[in-house]
């Protein structure tokens, strides 16, 4: 399983691309994807992307 | 409205540059017709703080009228969550809401400084204040600092940041010869602070509530300490919000104070159910222009508090007060460019002399209303409101006017009080009525008005409400003419008391 971003609702702020201790997002366009092959979903700990992430319901299980 | 010069009326690079077209460029000021930063001139600063501070048009009063600053934003993430903020947009606190920020890498702004550099003789700061954090994303900041330190040696940076990144950066920040800090700060009280701040996102936690703002308050004053240690020059920004932190400022103020910020800055809350703010959809008022300078005076006692803050957007170039971003977007900017260093130099030039007898003048005037001063009266101060475009000088049109400078008067000398702002009244080449409304409410408690020209109109209407609009002192210095203005109203007033 992985995290995903909702594209409509995401600011680019770029703060879950700083947070992840995966390197699994990056900049795509005009906002940033998560790749569900290296997100870990932070192994069980609360996932940092979603953590930070500042709009509401925009980085969520995939 | 900003000045906006178009980028063809600029004269290309490699033509002569000559003192007449400096001298025109300081008429438009640095930050036009607002005030900027600590009292007008040094005043009681101590030398060291001065030095830092003179040239730059945020902090000097002075500096605001002959020097700009731009913004860039290259780092929008942000950790923490603001109640007057709504990321989706803009924070439409630390940036104007309403157009979305040009998002830069360090590369294209260090490239789009040097544009601006070589256009825009009178920049001096480079700033990075949001949307986001500086400090929290710091290696962007830092990598376009270093990039920008190698093609202009002589310009300061300065970085804005909530604080709660601040205390493990403090070393960088020292490296990079960053002159000053500014650290949003809101509440001492943590349960004061759980209004303001719904999360905060800190060692791979979101945290909330009361907690939440306890950790950022010990952050927050963990990394003043440590950068006033540092003897880095930290100003305080803080919200106010009625109802929330009003009655609880002057104590921030106190305790930043005690722990050596050199500046406080009191913005008021800018609030609009349209920003999608979670106080504009909750219907949080932001405090009136009397309720701020009622707290200002409150506790002006205090760290030297900042009167002309703009609350520019964090793309802002140019003067305060201008907005002059939308000629610099990316597009226009070549790939390749390089700097050229003699407009600026001699900008500054000019400037040094300028404002030596701007001083002189100010000095001999002030000389003059104390010989004149009526020493039995216990006096009032008067406050006369200015339009400037900026200069130091009266010399912006009544009807230009987007907003006034106001500076009290007494036989003591003439003051920077505060800028007050009135939507342009002249929109389009004609008047309209209810503008004048807006403008006599903005303008109370002014005992007059000067500018360069006025139409004969609002003349009529402002004396109505008891406000002369005088242009008799058309495009002389600022600090001159309001005391011989003042000058002009004691010998009246002891015509009469003699008569």
């Amino acid at each position: 399983m992985a995290y995903k971003i909702i594209a409509s609702q995401c600011t680019a702020c770029g703060a879950c691309e700083f947070e992840c201790p995966n390197a699994a997002i990056r900049m795509k366009g005009e906002s940033y994807i998560i790749d569900p092959a290296k997100c870990s979903e932070c192994d069980g700990e609360p996932a940092r992307c979603a953590g930070v992430c500042p709009v509401d319901n925009t980085c969520v299980p995939a | 409205m900003s000045q906006i010069i178009s980028l063809d009326s600029i004269s290309p690079l490699g033509s002569p540059v000559t003192v007449a077209d400096m001298r025109a460029e300081m008429d438009k000021g640095g930050c036009s017709s607002s005030s900027c930063g600590s009292s007008d001139a040094q005043g009681d600063l101590p030398d060291h703080i001065w030095d830092k501070i003179k040239d730059h048009p945020c902090y000097s009063e002075e500096a605001h009228h002959y020097f700009a600053r731009m913004h860039v934003a290259v780092a929008p993430a942000c950790n923490i969550q603001c109640n007057y903020c709504n990321r989706k947009y803009d924070c439409a606190n630390e940036s104007r809401p309403g157009v979305v920020s040009e998002r830069l890498t360090p590369e294209d702004a260090a490239r789009k400084v040097i544009a601006v550099a070589n256009e825009v003789p009178q920049l001096s700061v480079l700033g990075v204040a949001g949307p986001g954090d500086a400090v929290y994303d710091w290696r962007k900041t830092a990598k376009t600092f270093e990039l920008v330190e190698k093609k202009l040696p002589d310009i300061k940076f300065c970085i804005s940041t909530n604080g709660l990144a601040l205390p493990d950066y403090v070393d960088d920040i020292a490296q990079h010869n960053i002159d000053h800090v500014t650290i949003t700060f809101n509440a001492l009280d943590p349960e004061i602070g759980a209004q303001i701040y719904p999360w905060i996102y800190y060692q791979g936690k979101r945290w909330t509530g009361r907690d939440a703002a306890q950790i950022l308050l010990e952050r927050q004053l963990e990394g003043l300490d440590a950068l006033v240690k540092k003897g880095i020059l930290v100003k305080i920004n803080s919200v106010m919000i009625p109802g929330v932190n009003d009655q609880h400022l002057a104590e921030v103020n106190a305790e930043v104070k005690k722990r050596g910020a050199f500046l406080h800055n009191i913005m008021p809350l800018i609030s609009d159910a349209a920003h999608g703010t979670h106080f504009g959809l909750i219907g949080q008022r932001g405090p009136s222009a009397a309720e701020l300078k009622s707290l200002q005076d409150k506790v002006s006692d205090g760290t030297k508090l900042m009167k002309h803050c703009r609350q520019c957007r964090a793309d802002a170039v140019g003067l305060l007060g201008e907005d002059r971003g939308q000629e610099f977007t990316m597009d226009k900017i070549a790939a390749d460019i390089d700097y050229n260093p003699e407009k600026r130099d001699l900008y500054r030039q000019v400037v040094e002399k300028e404002r030596e007898d701007r001083r002189r003048a100010t000095a001999e005037m002030e000389a003059q209303l104390a010989v004149n001063s009526v020493s039995t009266v216990a006096e009032q101060p008067m406050l006369v409101a200015i339009a400037t475009k900026g200069g130091g000088r009266v010399n912006q049109h009544f009807g230009h006017a987007t907003e006034f400078q106001i500076y009290e008067v007494d036989s003591h000398g003439v003051r920077f009080s505060g800028h007050r702002r009135a939507d342009n009244y002249c929109v389009g080449g004609y008047g309209e009525d209810d503008r004048l409304d807006i403008i006599i409410k903005a303008l109370e408690g002014v005992s007059a008005v000067l500018c360069a020209k006025v139409g004969d109109c609002p003349k009529d209407t402002l004396a109505q409400a008891g406000i002369p609009v005088l242009d008799d002192y058309a495009f002389e210095y600022i600090e001159t003419s309001v005391g011989a203005w003042y000058a002009a109203q004691m010998a009246c007033g002891q015509e009469k008391a003699t008569a």
